[in-house]
């Protein structure tokens, strides 16, 4: 369970995150939403100790992530894998490599035991004879499915994604949507999705926090958050103009 | 008033930060020299770019310096009528001083600002955080193989250096003023002593550690987008050029 106490977080006088409170159940994929700017990446990457609050707790699986050691927080990392907005994969090193990196370094395995679990993780995510092509010659999906690959690859027990879909055409969109849903119901990880994706998301997440000013809105099953009566949400999901958010 | 002394509480701030950070910076970056260098196919791979690949440019500096060292030195050692001393002038110069110098600053820039560009792509395409969320250390595979090829590639780069660097002379002074070639040399053995070559292989590896040290931390913090690298190539090349001229000033006053 990961879990975030009157989380603050400041960029200069910009308060991005304003006494976030949030608990993320095991076992099941949580989305974020929440209008643009409004901090759900900078939430992401406190998750995983990529960036640090100015106060708060962060939690995960009881223990405290804040101020630890490096070897520490690598400890804890061990648990998750994370989907980059853009996959960032590395662009020195073709699909095969980008994939295989992680093992390589983290196991003993041998060259062809590797070799089985890449090509096998690539075939999860709907991928093949791409091994040999480079990061630049991949369309947006395709990056970010090889991105999912790594990220399943050393079977993290939890999974950050950050907005897998922004960016891609409607089928492609709907094929990443399933290979989470497929591959959660298959490996059974603790998904945090932050997404933009309305009314998709709801497909997918069984839980969905809204995040906004820094807090969280609302919290609730993909149910209870589409049927909210709360304006904000209401009017977020609706996509209206008219409402208590004023982004223009 | 008040708004000055807070630009400069703020400035002040802002660069005692810094200075920690680029302190903390190679630090950090020497004790994972020792406990993890990184794979010896990852050193060989920055031994090639930092130091085969400035082999050219390196060689081109070096004749042409001591082609003009060979002219400005005849022209002022005929004033007092010791031309024979042409070369040990000319080797003198350049393994003291020049050629360390110039060596540094020619790989400063053609693969300092390499370094903080690619570093610093990674960073802005979130791949160093890639590595962090694998719970790997990006100083293994981005920061130290490129410390070490820079401090083993310098010293190398140097000695060519002063080699094509003394021949350029030779070439100038012997073959088109008409200095003895037998002078050329023979002062040139009489003046260098060992003492003159450590201190320029002890001056290249320094200046290999602060190359890889500026480019590497440059690159780390780079700001946000092409500009933010853009910024950030500029400022290594700078700072690194400007480190090396300082601590050449100090090394030399301590080996002197």
């Amino acid at each position: 369970m990961i879990q975030l106490t009157n989380l603050h977080k400041s960029f200069g006088s910009q308060h991005v995150l304003n006494g976030l409170n949030l608990t993320i159940p095991d076992g099941q994929i949580t989305a974020i939403i929440g209008p643009s700017g409004e901090g759900k990446s900078v939430l992401l990457r406190h998750i995983i100790g990529l960036m640090q609050p100015d106060s708060g707790q962060i939690s995960v699986d009881g223990e405290n992530i804040i101020g630890i050691r490096r070897s520490e927080m690598n400890r804890i990392r061990e648990k998750f894998g994370m989907l980059f907005q853009n996959a960032a994969l590395f662009d020195s090193m073709n699909v095969f490599e980008n994939v295989a990196f992680p093992l390589q370094e983290k196991t003993t395995l041998s060259k062809t035991e590797i070799r089985t679990r890449v090509l096998s993780a690539l075939e999860d995510v709907g991928l093949k004879n791409v091994e040999q092509k480079f990061t630049d010659e991949l369309s947006g999906g395709m990056k970010k499915r090889v991105g999912l690959a790594r990220a399943l690859l050393l079977n993290p027990r939890i999974i950050l994604f950050d907005e897998p879909t922004t960016g891609l055409d409607p089928i492609i969109k709907r094929a990443i949507h399933q290979l989470i849903r497929d591959t959660h119901a298959k490996f059974g990880f603790t998904a945090v999705i932050v997404s933009h994706e309305i009314p998709d998301i709801f497909e997918i997440a069984q839980n969905v926090a809204m995040l906004y000013q820094g807090e969280i809105l609302q919290f609730g099953t993909a149910d209870e958050i589409k049927n909210s009566t709360h304006p904000a949400v209401k009017q977020f999901i609706s996509g209206s103009l008219d409402g208590p958010i004023q982004m223009i | 008033m008040l708004g000055m002394v807070q630009s400069i509480g703020r400035l002040t701030i802002i660069g005692l930060r810094d200075l920690g950070r680029i302190g903390w910076f190679l630090v950090y970056s020497l004790y994972m020299i020792v406990r993890r260098p990184g794979s010896p196919l990852q050193i060989l791979k920055q031994i090639r770019f930092i130091g085969a690949k400035s082999l050219f440019v390196i060689c081109l500096t070096a004749a042409f310096t001591g082609m003009v060292l060979g002219l400005q030195g005849y022209y002022t050692l005929t004033k007092f009528g010791s031309e024979g001393m042409l070369g040990a002038a000319v080797a003198l110069s350049l393994i003291r001083e020049l050629g360390p110098v110039l060596t540094a600053l020619m790989v400063t820039g053609r693969a300092g600002s390499a370094i903080t560009a690619e570093i610093g792509i990674m960073r802005i395409t979130e791949q160093i955080d890639a590595l962090e969320t694998m719970a790997l250390d990006p100083f293994k595979y981005l920061v130290t193989p490129k410390f070490i090829a820079a401090m083993l590639s310098l010293p190398l780069l140097c000695a060519i250096f002063d080699v094509v660097g003394i021949y350029g002379g030779w070439v100038v002074g012997v073959k088109l003023l008409g200095v003895n070639p037998g002078a050329y040399f023979y002062e040139m053995g009489k003046a260098v002593v060992w003492r003159d070559v450590y201190s320029g292989i002890a001056k290249s590896f320094s200046f290999g550690a602060i190359i890889a040290w500026i480019g590497c931390y440059k690159g780390y913090y780079a700001g946000h987008g092409a500009e933010g690298v853009s910024k950030a190539t500029t400022e290594s090349v700078v700072l690194t050029s400007v480190l090396i001229l300082v601590w050449d000033y100090f090394l030399t006053s301590i080996l002197l």
